[in-house]
């Protein structure tokens, strides 16, 4: 990697202000996908700014919602009674995150400020129509999304916090891509009093993505038989080594199919 | 003997002595050795599969901090250097010898693969050499890049002069009876198979330090391989025109070589060369996206196959047309793995009476190919195996009773195939039959109802393979076109207090030498395990030997030591008559004691090895002092081992998942030294050729970069995909070697992925699949029953 300097912020302010005071600075939040890019030389940063000591790890009961601080690892999620009694699905999601290091390292808030389009979280927020908390504003799911890599986040602004709202049920149904495990499709269905909603991550070309069609044949009859073969389109998903748009968008409706049986 | 004594000699499964210092994390490996004043070095690579070099401008890198020198393809040009040699090359089947293109250990003019060498950049820090090299400017001037091996022989010359990108056009066994064999055929069956590329993935990537000693004008290198004499021999001698008696190389602890660390890479030369020319010792270590780019891949043919049976389903006739993928250089075996190593292997266990077969050698825009563990041998079993079921469905015979109708019958050996090698000795029936019953393959049609109701598709694959190893006797090995002998050496040093130092010319990256090969120690002569040192990997120290490949350490090599134990006997005897006053052939040796036959007067072992470094009263006219004996072993036929692995396997169609439920096998190695670590080898094996089967595929998009160069990307197997692997064994003891070995560290890799593949279709063909092709990922099997669902519906 490129040599560089090194900040651990004691708060938001001083993180803003460290980030403010750099040429080209970054964030660290867990690490787990900045620090592999930096061994690659794949980015040249002249500031890490560590928002480990900034205080923002915490789960809350929130009422209709749970709140997550944005440096709560994924190992506490996933062993967070009160995440399991709201939302298992997310439980279940958390503990399933790439390997036990980095379930030990990785947190929320990174995953979602980077928005690796075959992360898991994403699907989690949107399906969940959560909202992202920073030191000036909060920005509904669907706002905060925009393409691979890409969010509503200015370069200065941090994410503090996320509410989920809790589903009447919900599950999410990941299948790996064999090579690396991330989500090579990724399905998050939450149903709630007003209507099911239906997150993709993992196959979108431009990141996670809400798959309406879906939606519609859940709220007509909330049941995996409702989710016909063909029902979702290839157009827009990803084509690589491991697997076509064809078959993505197959098992975009396998998936769905799995997560409506699983939904708790 | 003592009974603690007896458990650890031949046939007792011994812990291994060598786990301690990796469990405690001591381990030696060249990148835990530093020098003094050591200089790091980054190599430049290409980052474009073809091109011509026009200009490289360093001068901005030179003024880089902490850099001391780059090196280019010109300096090696000024000083003369050779690169990497071809260890074996077989004559093409018009006489003319094959093409052999040089490969400089610097890109000299021209790129021919995405991570070719083009600089070595030299600095005080690894972090200053990786930093400058991305300052160094270099003007390519791009071709097209030639990546399908099934095209590749059309398109422009990739080195001059080589007409048709081929390098060899090699052919064996008797063609006009192949055709007879068709024109009487009753059957013939036609399977097309490609034999997916993979990578090695050793554990440790490869590394080396060197140094250059100006007092005694020596030079050091350490470093990852599996044959470091060979290693010594071709840096010194073909490449860098040191003496050998300069050059000391040693191979410390190394991480797994699976064949990739046999060769040797222009990176250790390299080091090697800029040792002396900078003054400095010189360090490298590839990161894994070098090990990607750089470290010889494997596999990668692509073969059509016709097999002719006749009324009775016998096999009358075979022949194999393959074009094999070697990559933009020749690596050292690259010539020979899809040759006498594939070629030679194709009557399988099988009575075949006429068999041809040419292999085209191709040239791409690809990293070298050469031989990765089992080395042409898994791929004539993939293609054998898949014909045999294929036939089997053809002709409606059950695969094992087809297998078993066609079988060599045990009173045929020693059995001489019609590719020139004879089989000393085998009984294969026994074998599947074990392995039937392992499965329960009676009854598998009610696994498979079974599964049917939970929605999943059950099949079941066998492989009764054969391969040969203990590679080699080196008459053959030269007859056939091999520039090395292929024997072995030992020493075994019997030291004044009794423990004893055993000197192998093989290698240990894994298989459990410091154990095995003290196990011969402690049977032969009745001592102690922890009294016996094996050490290999120093060329200082060890005779010259040819390293570890090829399943031949102990047959080979294990055969050597127990020669030369037979000589350190040899010699105690007469030690023990002259202290006994007795005569030298009365003396017998039994259970760690010289004895005088008859009588109770005896030495024991120790007291002998005392005596011959004390030899106050040695008659000096007929008995040296000391104990410590050499041999030489050039075994007289190669081992075949031989066995029958059986996969089962669970489908679900909704995704095209393949889940590995059930593995049993039944392997004849001969004699086992340590069962435990046999059953690991075995363990490993599989889980490589399962690898191939279903998970790895080295994949080149058109502009030849290579996809899949990151563990994000190139799928490797994992604890998690498999089941427990049943693993048993049978003996018919080898014939020709003094412990009636074969060897074991291919077979896995050899016999598994035809199975797993075999199990695949197997499962599948209710649906009306009757191919996949390596690897089988769940989209390719997935699309496979889509396909044969459609056409059904036709």
């Amino acid at each position: 990697m490129y040599s560089t300097k090194y900040v651990k912020a004691r708060d938001i302010d001083d993180a803003v202000k460290a980030l403010k005071s750099a040429d080209d600075g970054k964030f660290l939040a867990g690490g787990m996908t900045l620090i592999p890019t930096l061994k690659q030389r794949l980015a040249n940063p002249d500031c890490l700014v560590d928002l480990s000591a900034c205080g923002l790890s915490s789960i809350d009961d929130e009422g209709s919602a749970i709140r997550i601080g944005a440096m709560t690892r994924h190992v506490d999620v996933a062993e967070s009674a009160l995440v399991q009694k709201a939302i298992p699905a997310l439980t279940h999601l958390a503990a399933h995150i790439g390997d036990r290091q980095v379930r030990n390292r990785g947190t929320i808030g990174g995953s979602l400020a980077n928005n690796d389009p075959a992360a898991c979280y994403p699907a989690a927020l949107l399906a969940l129509g959560g909202t992202v908390h920073t030191q000036s504003r909060s920005i509904a799911a669907e706002d905060y999304f925009d393409g691979m890599f890409e969010t509503a986040l200015e370069e200065d602004e941090i994410i503090h916090a996320v509410s989920l709202p809790k589903p009447e049920k919900a599950a999410y149904v990941k299948f790996p891509n064999p090579a690396s495990r991330y989500a090579m499709v990724g399905v998050f269905v939450a149903k709630f009093a007003d209507g099911v909603r239906v997150a993709v991550t993992g196959a979108g070309e431009d990141g996670v993505f809400r798959a309406h069609d879906l939606e519609a044949a859940l709220n007509a009859n909330f049941s995996a038989d409702a989710i016909a073969d063909g029902m979702v389109s290839s157009d827009g998903l990803m084509s690589d080594i491991h697997a076509s748009a064809d078959y993505r968008a197959h098992l975009i409706g396998e998936m769905t199919r799995r997560a409506v049986n699983a939904c708790t | 003997m003592p009974e603690g004594i007896a458990s650890q000699g031949i046939g007792a499964s011994v812990r291994r002595k060598e786990d301690r210092r990796f469990l405690i994390g001591k381990g030696k490996y060249t990148d835990d050795i530093n020098r003094a004043g050591q200089l790091h070095v980054y190599f430049l690579r290409s980052p474009v599969a073809f091109a011509d070099i026009v200009s490289i401008d360093k001068e901005r890198a030179e003024k880089a901090s902490g850099v001391i020198a780059i090196l280019t393809g010109e300096d090696v040009a000024a000083d003369n250097l050779g690169g990497p040699i071809c260890g074996w090359a077989p004559t093409n089947k018009d006489g003319s010898a094959p093409s052999e293109p040089p490969h400089p250990i610097l890109a000299n003019g021209r790129v021919r693969y995405v991570g070719d060498h083009v600089a070595a950049v030299f600095a005080e820090t690894l972090e200053e050499a990786t930093s400058a090299a991305e300052l160094i400017d270099v003007v390519y001037s791009e071709m097209p890049a030639i990546t399908d091996l099934k095209t590749a022989m059309d398109q422009p010359q990739i080195h001059d002069g080589m007409e048709q990108n081929t390098y060899f056009d090699w052919e064996l066994g008797n063609e006009a009876a192949v055709n007879d064999a068709f024109d009487r055929a009753e059957t013939i069956v036609n399977v097309h198979i490609r034999n997916n590329r993979v990578i090695p993935n050793a554990m440790e990537p490869r590394a080396a330090v060197a140094e250059y000693d100006k007092g005694d004008a020596r030079y050091t290198l350490f470093t990852t391989s599996q044959n470091p004499q060979l290693t010594r021999l071709v840096i010194g001698a073909f490449m860098l025109n040191i003496p050998e008696s300069k050059l000391r190389v040693v191979a410390p602890d190394v991480g797994g070589g699976f064949g990739s660390k046999i060769y040797v890479y222009p990176e250790e030369a390299v080091c090697v060369w800029a040792s002396k020319k900078l003054g400095r010792a010189i360090k490298w270590t590839a990161d894994r996206t070098q090990a990607f780019l750089g470290d010889a891949h494997g596999r990668d043919h692509i073969s059509e196959v016709k097999l002719a049976l006749d009324k009775n389903k016998k096999i009358i006739g075979l022949r194999v047309d393959t074009l094999a993928n070697l990559g933009a250089y020749l690596s050292a075996f690259a010539m020979v793995t899809p040759t006498y190593l594939h070629g030679t292997l194709l009557s399988g266990v099988y009575d075949i009476p006429a068999i041809y077969t040419n292999v085209k050698g191709i040239c791409t825009n690809t990293v070298n190919v050469d031989a990765y563990r089992g080395a042409g041998r898994p791929e004539a079993t993939y293609l054998l195996e898949r014909t045999m079921d294929v036939a089997a469905k053809q002709v409606g015979m059950d695969p094992a009773e087809f297998r078993r109708l066609n079988f060599i019958p045990k009173d045929a050996f020693p059995y001489q195939t019609a590719l020139a090698l004879q089989y000393d000795v085998g009984d294969y029936e026994p074998l599947l039959d074990r392995a039937m019953a392992m499965i329960d393959y009676k009854n598998f049609e009610s696994r498979r109802a079974k599964s049917a109701k939970d929605g999943k598709c059950r099949g079941i694959g066998i492989s009764t393979y054969i391969e040969a190893c203990g590679i080699a006797p080196s008459a053959v090995v030269g007859a056939l076109g091999g520039r090395v002998g292929l024997y072995e050496s030992a020493i075994v040093r019997v030291e004044p207090t009794g423990t004893i130092s055993v000197l192998t010319g093989t290698h240990s990256h894994g298989q459990g030498h410091d154990t095995t090969f003290a196990q011969l120690v402690c049977d032969k002569l009745g001592v102690d395990i922890e009294a016996v040192e094996i050490v290999h990997g120093d060329s200082d120290r060890t005779a010259f030997g040819m390293g570890t490949y090829g399943s031949r350490s102990l047959a080979v090599g294990g055969t050597a030591i127990s020669k030369a134990l037979d000589k350190v006997i040899a010699k105690g005897k007469i030690i023990a008559a002259h202290m006994l006053e007795a005569d030298d052939a009365d003396i017998e040796f039994k259970d760690g004691k010289f004895t005088v036959a008859g009588t109770d007067r005896e030495k024991s072992f120790g007291e002998i090895a005392l005596s011959a470094y004390v030899p106050h009263n040695f008659p000096h006219d007929r008995l040296e002092p000391g104990l410590e004996e050499t041999a030489f072993y050039d075994p007289a036929n190669f081992t075949y081992p031989a066995g029958t692995h059986i996969a089962e396997v669970e489908i679900d169609p909704s995704t095209g998942v393949v889940e590995l439920v059930d593995w049993v096998c039944c392997d004849d190695f001969g004699n086992l030294i340590n069962p435990m670590v046999v059953e690991g080898q075995v363990h490993g094996g599989i889980a490589q050729g399962v690898g191939q089967a279903l998970y790895e595929e080295a994949a080149y998009d058109d502009n030849g970069q290579l996809l899949s160069a990151s563990y994000m990307d190139y799928c490797m197997p994992r604890a998690d995909n498999f089941p427990s692997l049943k693993v048993q064994n049978l003996v018919t003891a080898c014939t020709h070697n003094d412990l009636g070995v074969k060897g074991c560290g291919e077979a896995g890799a050899i016999a598994s992925p035809p199975a797993l593949i075999n199990a695949v279709v197997n499962a599948l063909s209710p649906l009306g699949v009757t191919d996949i092709t390596m690897p089988a990922t769940p989209e390719k099997v997935w699309r496979a029953i889509q396909d044969a669902q459609t056409k059904a519906a036709e």
